[in-house]
């Protein structure tokens, strides 16, 4: 692995009683796109904003860029670009005018942010929106503009607390498309999500986090190398008999989920389990075969999906 | 060209360099790109109003009352409320933006947690927003003077003098106004600022001496913030400085300095948990 530039022993939040983030270790590489993988409450907006040196942790070490944030929070949040869950955009200001500030915030001079500015506008595809008053921008415009604001103090790492959650399809296409280009600019993201999907297309290494602690690191693919089958059948035979077939399908596969509408059925080969299902005389009303995906590998790790 | 690192890293051995970037310029930088597009309604509203009492009550009620006796002497009763309206300018303006408006930051837009996700601490937002506060609260005193001038209410040129000690009360005031707003969490709680403030500028000698009240209630009203900025402008106005106005300097001082401390504090735990 090449230099580290985020490091984590034991990492622990506590709020009251409730532990958010509960000693976690992780390693970030310079360049890498890590993510944090999990349903809502599991400690990723939380182990954020200690990154981002904006909240302080209770007990455990964390280094970013060799530097304790705590100790020296303005010079680990001059390394930042931070894109939070809520969009925090000015309101009172346009698109432009919102670029600008933010550069003049991190103090860069004027003529610097300006030439950026312009820059980050083509990026973020506004052009056409630049003399516009934020409030009028779409919600996959105002993300764009919140990736580019972030952007504008050339950071070495830009941390996006689930970039694409409410977005439509489209929009959120238009998002990834933005996050790969900077990723081959060699910018380090680290991106938290509840979506495998978004996972999958923008981590090259992930932790699985439920419950303020880290249950599976790795790629996406070895993830679901290590814990799921290459393929998944999903079957429904109605929500009676559900439970009457499922002790015959254990025998016929790897692993079995009964989840309250369907059963999944984890193999190497789902077409050849429904053959074999069908040869039993058993009919399911519906079924479906894929491939596994981060989904599975967090059902098999906490025994709950992903959204509830 | 420096980078946004270079700049940080320069400041990393001041002391305070984790509350104060010294940067509370870009924050006012951000008000004056705001204030542009903004509507001019309740700018004005906010300058018209003591203009409105100086008008219904020194030249109404005043054609009925006559002279008062003050420690200058016996002077027209509309002579004797135009410092203490302009005192109640330079607050109006101060509390306008240093109450509604940064509740609004706080609250609905979120705007300081996107600031205090830069290299700017806390104290570098309070101070830029309490200074910009205060610069409305210095041109409603300036435009109340201008409006009191070829009145002639203003006895001297030395009443000039009125005008930074405006800026003094309209610091305080807004130092104070925005500690007070960031404890605040809903729109029931803002609502009581307003329902303290009337009463507080109507009872505390803008519109006539407080020597008329019982003993009790003159000390309690001389512990109002209210009370000292008129008082100090009201010594200016007529020339009568004395050991008085500077306790009421002081007064605005203490509140300064109270108000930044507490809504620094204020901000670094909301934000910086």
């Amino acid at each position: 692995m090449s230099e580290s530039l985020i490091s984590a022993r034991g990492l622990t939040k506590k709020f009251g009683d409730f532990t958010a983030v509960d000693g976690i270790d992780f390693d970030v590489a310079k360049g890498e796109s890590f993510g944090l993988l999990g349903p809502n409450g599991a400690g990723k907006s939380t182990t954020m904003r200690i990154i981002a040196a904006t909240s302080r942790r209770t007990s455990g070490t964390i280094s970013i860029l060799g530097r304790d944030p705590e100790e020296h929070g303005p010079q680990v949040r001059a390394h930042l670009g931070v894109v939070p869950q809520q969009d925090n955009l000015d309101t009172e200001l346009t698109v432009t005018e919102n670029l600008y500030i933010y550069g003049r915030y991190f103090g860069l001079s004027k003529k610097f942010v300006n030439k950026k500015v312009e820059e980050l506008l083509a990026f973020a595809q506004l052009e056409e929106k630049k003399d516009v008053k934020v409030e009028a921008l779409s919600g996959g415009m105002k993300r764009r503009l919140t990736i580019a604001r972030a952007l504008v103090s050339e950071p070495d790492i830009l941390m996006l607390d689930e970039p694409t959650t409410g977005l439509d399809p489209q929009a959120r296409h238009i998002l990834w498309d933005r996050l790969f280009r900077l990723k081959e600019d060699g910018v380090t993201l680290i991106i938290t999500t509840h979506f495998m999907d978004e996972a999958e297309q923008l981590c090259d290494r992930l932790v699985v986090m439920d419950k303020g602690k880290i249950m599976a690191e790795g790629s996406p693919a070895e993830l679901i190398k290590k814990y799921a089958t290459r393929e998944v059948l999903e079957v429904r035979f109605g929500s009676d008999r559900n439970k009457e077939v499922a002790p015959i399908l254990r025998e016929m596969c790897e692993r079995i989920e009964e989840l309250p509408d369907r059963i999944l059925l984890y193999v190497e080969d789902g077409e050849l389990l429904l053959e074999a299902i069908a040869a039993k005389k058993l009919h399911p009303n519906t079924s479906l075969v894929r491939r596994s995906s981060l989904e599975d590998v967090f059902l098999r790790l906490t025994g709950r999906s992903l959204i509830e | 060209m420096r980078s946004a690192v270079e700049i940080a890293d320069a400041r990393a051995d001041k002391p305070g360099h984790q509350i104060y970037a010294g940067r509370a310029r870009a924050i006012i930088e951000r008000a004056s790109i705001a204030l542009r597009s903004s509507t001019w309604v309740p700018i004005a509203t906010g300058f018209i109003e003591p203009v409105l009492y100086l008008l219904a009550f020194g030249y109404g009620m005043g054609a009925l009352i006559g002279d008062i006796s003050t420690s200058a002497g016996a002077v027209d009763y509309t002579v004797f409320i135009a410092p203490g309206l302009l005192a109640t300018s330079a607050m109006n303006g101060a509390i306008y933006d240093s109450t509604w408006n940064v509740f609004f930051k706080l609250n609905e837009s979120k705007l300081y947690q996107g600031m205090l996700a830069t290299p700017l601490g806390p104290l570098d937002v309070a101070l830029g927003e309490i200074i910009w506060a205060l610069f409305r609260g210095l041109s409603y005193s300036i435009a109340f003077m201008l409006i009191t001038a070829p009145l002639g209410l203003v006895p001297s040129w030395s009443a000039l003098l009125a005008i930074p000690a405006a800026v003094l009360i309209a610091f305080g005031f807004a130092s104070f106004g925005m500690a007070i707003t960031s404890y605040f969490k809903t729109y029931q709680q803002m609502g009581l600022i307003n329902i303290v403030l009337l009463p507080m500028f109507l009872f505390s000698g803008s519109l006539y001496p407080i020597s008329v009240y019982p003993d009790w209630l003159e000390f309690t009203i001389k512990l109002l913030p209210t009370w000292h900025g008129i008082e100090l402008i009201r010594d200016i106005w007529f020339g009568v400085i004395d050991f008085s106005s500077f306790s009421h300097l002081s007064y605005f001082l203490v509140m300064i300095v109270l108000g930044l401390f507490f809504t620094t504090r204020r901000l670094r735990d909301l934000f910086m948990r």
